[in-house]
C-alpha cells in the first residue's frame, strides 16, 4: 500500500524513553503535546534524523528515512526536513537572506536569491534581507527561521516549539501568519508546542505524549477536553503561560 | 666600519636569527594549524575515547619546564634513538641541531597554544547551529566551510597568533634542541642570549625590543579576536 504523508514509529529504551507511532497527512498539523520530558523534542529530532532511536520506521511520501530493521538511517542532510527550532538557531554570520539561501542548495545557484527574497516576502521581511540575526527582534529571527525551514523544500515540516522564545503579542501575530501559510503547504507538519492556544490555533489534530507514549490521539478539541490531558497538560501549561507573560 | 657583519646590522640586530625565528615561526604555524585544527574540531565535537587524556598531554608543554620538555625531545632526536636513526637514515643528516629538528620540537611545544584557542572557538557554537546546517541540507563537509568554520574563525586566527608570538620567543627548547648554529638554528631569543653574555646591551636591547613588538601585536590581536567571538555568539 502506498503510504502518503508521514508515518512514523519510533522506540528507545532511554535516555528519554521513547515508543511513539504517528501518521500525518499531507497539509495536515499535527499538534504535540504533553509534559516536559515526554520525548517530544526527541521525537521530532528523531523524524528529522539528528538523533537516533534504537528501533522504528520513519516514511515519508514513500521515501524510508529511517527503518532499524533494514539498518537503513539517511543522514539529517539528505531527509529534505525543515526544522524550526525553538531558540531560532540562525547562522549569526550570515544575513536574514544569507541564511534563507544556505537552505536552497538543492535549487540551481541562479534561482537562490530569487527564492530567498520570495520567502522573506512571505514572512513579511522585505526590506530587512541584509540583516544580521543579531540585528533583527525575536519575531523577525523566528519568521527568518522560518523561512528557512520552507526554503529546503520539506517534504515534512517540524516546528519545535517554535513561539516560545517570543512574547505573548508577537507571538499572537505570528500565529495569525502560521495559519495563513499553512494554507498554502501540502506537507505535514508537527507542531510541538506547551501553549493550548497555540496548539488550537494551528492544528487539526493533537497527539497527547506522555514518557514517550501517544497516550491520546485525535480531533483538538476532544483531545483536549479529556480528563487525561487535563492531568497532564493543563496545569504544566497555565504555569508556563503565567512564566511567560 | 662594516654595518653589517655576520648577519649582524648597525643597529645590533642579528638579521640572521631573526630570518631563523621567522622561518621557524611561520613554518610551525603553516604546519600545526590544520592538524590542531583536527584535533581541536574532534575533542570539541565528538566522544573521543580517553579525551581527557589527550588534552591532559595536548596542555602539558604549557606546564613542563622547556629545558625537561628540550631534554626528552633531544634523547628521542638523538643519532642512537629509533626517530633520530629512521630520520638520518631517509634524509641523510640528522634531526638534532637542525632545522628540521627545531620545527619537529617546535610543533610539540606549541601544540596547546594552537589547539586550545580553536577547540574553545568550536566549543563555543551553538549546537542547534550545527543542526540547524545540517537540515538546511548541508553535507557535514559543507557545513564545515559555509557555517562552522567562519563562526570559528577568530579561534582560529588567534591560534596562529599565539603560536607564532611563542615560537618567536621561546627559549628553553629551542636551545636544548637547536643548539644555537649560526643561520639554523640560532633564533632571536638565543642570539639576545648571546649578546648579553658578551655584554653588547645594545644588540639585546634592540632584539628584545624587535620580540616584544612581536608580542604585543599578538596580544593585541588575539584580545581583540576574543572580544569578536563573545560579541558574535552573545
Amino acid at each position: 500500500m502506498a503510504e502518503r504523508g508521514l508515518s512514523v514509529r519510533l522506540a528507545q529504551a532511554g535516555p528519554i524513553p521513547l515508543d511513539a507511532a504517528l501518521a500525518c497527512a499531507p497539509g495536515e498539523v499535527l499538534g504535540i503535546v504533553g509534559p516536559s520530558g515526554a520525548g517530544k523534542t526527541t521525537l521530532l529530532r528523531a523524524i528529522a534524523g539528528l538523533c537516533r532511536v534504537d528501533t522504528g520506521r520513519v516514511v515519508v511520501d514513500e521515501a524510508v528515512w529511517f527503518d532499524s530493521a533494514l539498518g537503513l538511517d539517511v543522514a539529517p542532510h539528505r531527509r529534505a526536513v525543515g526544522l524550526v527550532f525553538q531558540e531560532h538557531a540562525l547562522f549569526p554570520h550570515l544575513t536574514a537572506m544569507g541564511n534563507v539561501a544556505t537552505a536552497l542548495t538543492h535549487r540551481p545557484r541562479a534561482e537562490r536569491p530569487i527564492r530567498a527574497a520570495e520567502l522573506l516576502r512571505r514572512v513579511h521581511l522585505e526590506g530587512l534581507e541584509d540583516r544580521k540575526p543579531a540585528e533583527l527582534s525575536g519575531g523577525q529571527r523566528q519568521r527568518v527561521a522560518i523561512a528557512r525551514a520552507l526554503a529546503r523544500d520539506p517534504k515534512v515540516l517540524l516546528l519545535d516549539e517554535p513561539f516560545s522564545a517570543v512574547d505573548r503579542r508577537t507571538r499572537t501575530r505570528l500565529h495569525a501568519e502560521i495559519a495563513e501559510l499553512r494554507d498554502g503547504l501540502s506537507v505535514p507538519m508537527l507542531l510541538v508546542t506547551h501553549d493550548i492556544d497555540e496548539v488550537v490555533r494551528l492544528a487539526d489534530r493533537i497527539a497527547l505524549l506522555d514518557r514517550g507514549e501517544v497516550r491520546l490521539e485525535g480531533a483538538t478539541s476532544q483531545v483536549l477536553e479529556s480528563p487525561l490531558a487535563r492531568e497532564l497538560v493543563w496545569g504544566e501549561t497555565a504555569a508556563l503561560a503565567s512564566r511567560n507573560d | 666600519m662594516n654595518p653589517e657583519v655576520g648577519g649582524i646590522g648597525a643597529s645590533g640586530m642579528d638579521w640572521e636569527a631573526l630570518a631563523v625565528s621567522l622561518r621557524l615561526a611561520g613554518w610551525t604555524a603553516i604546519i600545526l594549524l590544520p592538524l590542531a585544527l583536527l584535533l581541536a574540531r574532534a575533542l570539541a565535537f565528538h566522544r573521543v575515547p580517553g579525551k581527557g587524556v589527550i588534552e591532559a598531554l595536548v596542555a602539558a608543554p604549557l606546564m613542563l619546564p622547556p629545558t625537561v620538555l628540550g631534554f626528552y625531545l633531544l634523547t628521542l632526536f638523538a643519532g642512537g634513538a629509533p626517530l633520530g636513526r629512521a630520520w638520518a637514515a631517509v634524509f641523510g643528516h640528522p634531526l638534532a641541531f637542525s632545522f628540521s629538528g627545531l620545527l619537529a620540537a617546535s610543533l610539540v611545544f606549541n601544540l596547546p597554544f594552537a589547539a586550545q584557542p580553536m577547540q574553545r572557538a568550536f566549543e563555543s557554537l551553538p549546537p542547534d547551529v550545527r543542526e540547524a546546517a545540517w537540515v538546511s541540507g548541508l553535507a557535514p563537509w559543507a557545513a564545515f566551510w559555509r557555517i562552522e568554520l567562519p563562526l570559528a574563525w577568530p579561534g582560529i586566527a588567534s591560534a596562529f597568533a599565539l603560536t607564532f608570538a611563542h615560537t618567536m620567543g621561546e627559549f628553553g627548547v629551542v636551545l636544548m634542541v637547536g643548539g644555537s648554529i649560526p643561520g639554523q638554528t640560532r633564533t632571536l631569543a638565543l642570539a639576545i642570549y648571546d649578546r648579553m653574555q658578551a655584554f653588547d646591551y645594545r644588540a639585546a636591547g634592540a632584539m628584545s625590543a624587535a620580540l616584544l613588538a612581536v608580542s604585543i601585536v599578538a596580544i593585541a590581536l588575539v584580545q581583540g579576536l576574543s572580544r569578536r567571538v563573545g560579541r558574535r555568539n552573545g
